[in-house]
């Protein structure tokens, strides 16, 4: 049996929209709501270059990529043709006005993956 | 309900780019029939060129493979030539190759029957070894005969004859080109163009009779051709003899079927036959208002207009094409379009330098009524695009005019190695240096994926879609391996996938219907999508609040990433905060509030910008706000489509040199025009004297101080492609430089195309238009000026009045569930 997390009010995300949601582990999840006030969950994080799709145009069923313009879909989180890709998404419920993500799932799905290193913290990983 | 019927008569370029368009907007309208004559899936014929010259072979030439058809549920019927179509009970015959009928009934009927090689009637025509060049028929006897035989005539020296010659020339035969007029091209080509087409050929080894007059052809004992006589007594050996005189439009069909034919089959506007409505035309065998296309530009348009009619949704209009010619044999650059010879009522605009390295440049321009009306570039065309789309546009160029000839090649000045030509470029060399894509991967994913126009290779390969710098480098690639850019040129580019509409459009819609949001712009322009896309919704929200500033709201949701967090988004997700110095001027204070929100927020990296002031990298979305309190300085707008920074050097104020005091000036320009959104961003510089020490031939608007005043210079762009300002005006008085330069920036911000530059709006309207506007009416731009003043009145600073400035706070609240181990969710969920 699911264990659903409450983790908002619909009304809290943005009309095209996104709100970020912390985890413990791995990367924030990105909720989307789009014009039709359907409710998507992916993980924060392009399959491209790892750019936050929180911070993207939202339009129709996908989101704009804020990084390099690639457009993920919102259902499957995968990335248009010509571009190929898939961001792992997450089960989301909507009840009442408020969303519920599957607490299993933000524990454990998608921890490992990661943002790109910048600024010169980044020297520190380069070898010489 | 039972589908209807299309068949399709011919299996080339122009129908089935016309059933790809119709099965994109109507895949399931019709049982598609084809019948193709010759025994191939659709080819890219004109590719043919490149195969006979060993540069592709005839698989990498096939454009839809037979699993295509099979896929999109087409039956196929090659090696099937229609013999007959009876238009009463509609229905379509053809004969294979045994000689047995293979019949198709039709509700709808395409003729796209292509055209026939014209063969000379000379004695001797039908020896062997006398062939047209049409098809990949031709093509493989001519490859298999060059194995063989040592001396080929081609009749014709124009761009197919050539193409041919070339082709058989470097599989190792002995090449002649018999022609009859003076000169190669003559259709394309002015005399010293085509003189120095000939002299570059005749280097590489290929043999020319012009003038010459064929008599006719002369067989041996086993029926081959073995010589060529002329009329005036001469012969040369030949064992091959290539037709390549002309094409005619392939009517017999048309004409047995009784359908109105002069030169081709024709038709209307929407490519439907003036005879019967059931039955279409489309291609080289159509002929729309007298013209039969022998390009294949005009063909993919007329498909795409044909596609819409048969998806009946009757709103597409063919309405003829402009088209440009260039010559495939590598190595030689040609490009010719319009009306390139000139005449009375023309001016010509010549370039010639017979010595230039690879065979000498010519580059004739051709201008009537202050409009490009042909242009002709032998030997360095790199500019073809450029002068074909003036061309099409129809501008006045007479702003231009001194420097047309030298061109306005896309070509930025970084990013491609300084490369110019793609021809002498080795396939690992870099063409696209922002996406790392080089020469050979581009050629590889037009060959492998059947791309065609600069768009497709930027969506297959990113070449040219970000910076735009090797844009035509990349068309001269395109040229080369996919036979020529076959972009649609429809004469308004729209804004974007959603819509038809061009910008100007757009915005007039808004200015005449006086609509205040983007739903209101997609519902009354018919948008295809809901919501627009991530391209149109940011240009519809610009347009709206510059057209109707306090009126229209501003969408955050419309805007851009940078623009909706008032911040510089970096690779990882952070941002960058730039607090805004007037003039480049900073003080104590100001550095010690920046320094302690350093620290405070253990900011990683602080950088001078190029704008004179400071950047603080790796601010989290979440510290946004306290950061830009605690520091409390005006926002730089460092992240906008808006006036970005009034660069100044110190003037009078100080320097020893200065004649005029720029600090000030600066400062005085930066405060009046802050928070000032526009189509793109805005660059200003104010220099004390013509030093330039702020750089101000750069800029959107460069302001230097002369001892009588200050000259004002527009348009001047860094980046991608440096452009130098235009010298605009000269002022007395800062005040003045206040209201012109504030007057342009109106004029910019409603009329510019979102995301134009200065630089490229006023490439587009013209300086003359722009100086009319700002200098001479004076009323006119004194309303300007207090227009921009108007909108700025009041406009709030988006680091502290977030309502005001439509700053959804939500966006910087990062939501922390409270993650509760093992407890259960409502029982009313289901699992």
């Amino acid at each position: 049996m699911t264990n659903w997390q409450a983790i908002c009010t619909v009304q809290d995300i943005p009309v095209l929209g996104a709100r970020r949601v912390a985890r413990p582990q791995g990367l924030d999840v990105a909720l989307f709501r789009n014009a039709e006030g359907e409710v998507f969950a992916l993980l924060d994080r392009c399959p491209h270059k790892g750019g936050p799709l929180s911070q993207g145009i939202v339009f129709g069923r996908s989101v704009a990529c804020p990084m390099h313009n690639w457009t993920i879909g919102l259902c499957d989180g995968q990335a248009a043709a010509p571009d190929e890709g898939c961001t792992p998404g997450f089960t989301v419920q909507v009840q009442d006005g408020m969303v519920y993500l599957d607490a299993a799932e933000l524990a454990t799905k998608a921890v490992d993956l990661v943002r790109p290193i910048a600024g010169p913290a980044r020297r520190c990983t380069q070898t010489a | 309900m039972k589908k209807s019927q299309l068949v399709l008569v011919g299996n080339g370029m122009a129908g089935v780019r016309a059933l790809e368009e119709l099965l994109k907007i109507a895949p399931d309208q019709y049982e598609i029939t084809v019948f193709g004559a010759e025994p191939h899936p659709n080819y890219n014929r004109i590719l043919l060129s490149p195969v006979l010259a060993g540069e592709q072979t005839l698989d990498e030439i096939v454009l839809n493979d037979w699993a295509w058809y099979s896929d999109n549920s087409i039956t196929l019927h090659t090696g099937v030539t229609v013999h007959a179509v009876d238009r009463v009970r509609r229905v379509v015959h053809g004969t294979d190759a045994e000689g047995n009928t293979v019949s198709a009934p039709y509700d709808r009927l395409v003729l796209a029957t292509g055209s026939n090689p014209f063969i000379l009637p000379l004695p001797g025509h039908d020896l062997q070894g006398v062939l047209a060049y049409r098809d990949i028929a031709d093509t493989q006897a001519m490859i298999d005969a060059a194995t063989q035989y040592r001396h080929a005539v081609v009749i014709g020296g124009g761009l197919l004859g050539l193409e041919a010659a070339n082709g058989l020339m470097k599989r190792g035969m002995q090449v002649s080109v018999v022609h009859a007029n003076e000169w190669l091209m003559e259709r394309q080509l002015d005399d010293v163009a085509g003189k120095m087409l000939q002299q570059s050929l005749a280097e590489r080894g290929m043999q020319f009779l012009m003038q010459a007059q064929t008599q006719e052809l002369l067989g041996n004992a086993n029926g081959r051709v073995c010589a060529v006589r002329f009329k005036d007594g001469s012969e040369v050996p030949a064992d091959l003899v290539v037709m390549a005189v002309g094409i005619r439009p392939n009517t017999a069909l048309a004409q047995s079927m009784h359908l109105h034919v002069d030169r081709g089959i024709v038709v209307s506007d929407t490519l439907q036959t003036v005879t019967d409505p059931r039955i279409y035309a489309v291609g080289e065998c159509a002929a729309h208002r007298g013209v039969a296309y022998g390009l294949v530009a005009p063909l993919f348009e007329q498909g795409k207009v044909l596609a819409n009619h048969l998806a009946e949704w009757g709103i597409g209009r063919y309405q003829g094409s402009l088209t440009s010619t260039k010559l495939k044999v590598t190595g030689i650059d040609l490009f010719s379009a319009g009306n390139f010879q000139g005449g009375a009522d023309t001016e010509e605009i010549v370039l010639r330098d017979p010595y230039a390295p690879g065979g000498g440049v010519y580059k004739k321009l051709v201008i009537q009524d202050d409009k490009l009306v042909g242009a002709c570039l032998y030997g360095d065309t790199v500019d073809g695009s450029w002068y074909f789309k003036l061309l099409r546009e129809g501008r006045s160029i007479a702003d231009l005019r001194d420097r047309l000839m030298f061109g306005e090649s896309n070509m930025g000045d970084t990013g491609h190695e300084g490369h110019s030509k793609a021809s002498a470029m080795a396939d690992s060399d870099e063409v696209c240096g922002c996406n790392g894509v080089t020469k050979g991967a581009i050629c590889k994913a037009i060959k492998e994926k059947g791309l065609f126009t600069l768009d497709e290779v930027r969506k297959h390969t990113k070449a040219s879609a970000s910076c735009g710098s090797c844009t035509g480098l990349v068309e001269q690639i395109i040229m080369f391996t996919a036979g020529g850019d076959y972009s649609s040129t429809p004469k308004t580019k729209a804004v974007c996938g959603c819509t038809d509409h061009g910008h100007q459009v757009v915005r007039d819609a808004i200015t005449q219907q006086h609509l205040l949001s983007t739903d209101a712009v997609f519902r009354f322009m018919n948008w295809r999508t809901p919501n627009g896309c991530a391209t149109c919704r940011p240009a519809v929200n610009y347009y709206l609040i510059s057209s109707w500033p306090k009126e229209a709201k501003d969408d955050p949701q419309s805007r851009a990433i940078n623009e909706r967090s008032h911040a510089n988004i970096q690779k990882d997700g952070t941002y960058s905060v730039i607090p805004r110095m007037w003039g480049g001027e900073t003080t104590a204070d100001e550095l010690r509030r920046i320094a302690d929100a350093v620290d405070k927020y253990q900011i990683p990296t602080v950088k001078v910008t190029g704008g004179q002031r400071i950047d603080l990298l790796g601010v989290k979305k979440e510290d946004l706000q306290a950061v830009w309190k605690d520091i409390g300085m005006p926002s730089g707008h460092a992240y906008a489509k808006a006036l970005r920074t009034v660069k100044t050097c110190v003037g009078s104020e100080w320097c020893r040199m200065g004649t005029q005091d720029s600090t000030q000036l600066g400062k005085d320009l930066e405060r009046a025009m802050w928070r000032m959104y526009a189509p793109h961003k805005v660059k200003y510089a104010v220099s004390g004297c013509p030093r330039n020490c702020a750089e101000s031939g750069i800029k959107d608007v460069g302001i230097i101080g002369v001892d009588s005043g200050w000259e004002m210079h527009i348009a001047g762009n860094g980046g991608i492609k440096t452009e130098v300002a235009h010298f605009f005006t000269k002022l007395k008085t800062a005040e003045e430089v206040v209201e012109y330069t504030g007057a342009f920036m109106q004029l910019y911000r409603l009329e510019g195309w979102y995301l134009e530059r200065t630089v490229h709006y006023v490439n587009r309207v013209g300086l003359d238009y722009v100086k009319q506007r700002i200098l001479e009416d004076t009323a006119g731009r004194q309303a300007l000026w207090a227009q921009l003043q108007f909108a700025l009145d009041g406009e709030p600073d988006p680091w502290f009045e977030f309502d005001k400035a439509a700053v959804d706070e939500r966006q910087f609240q990062r939501v922390i569930p409270i993650l509760p181990a093992l407890q259960n969710a409502p029982a009313a969920l289901a699992k």
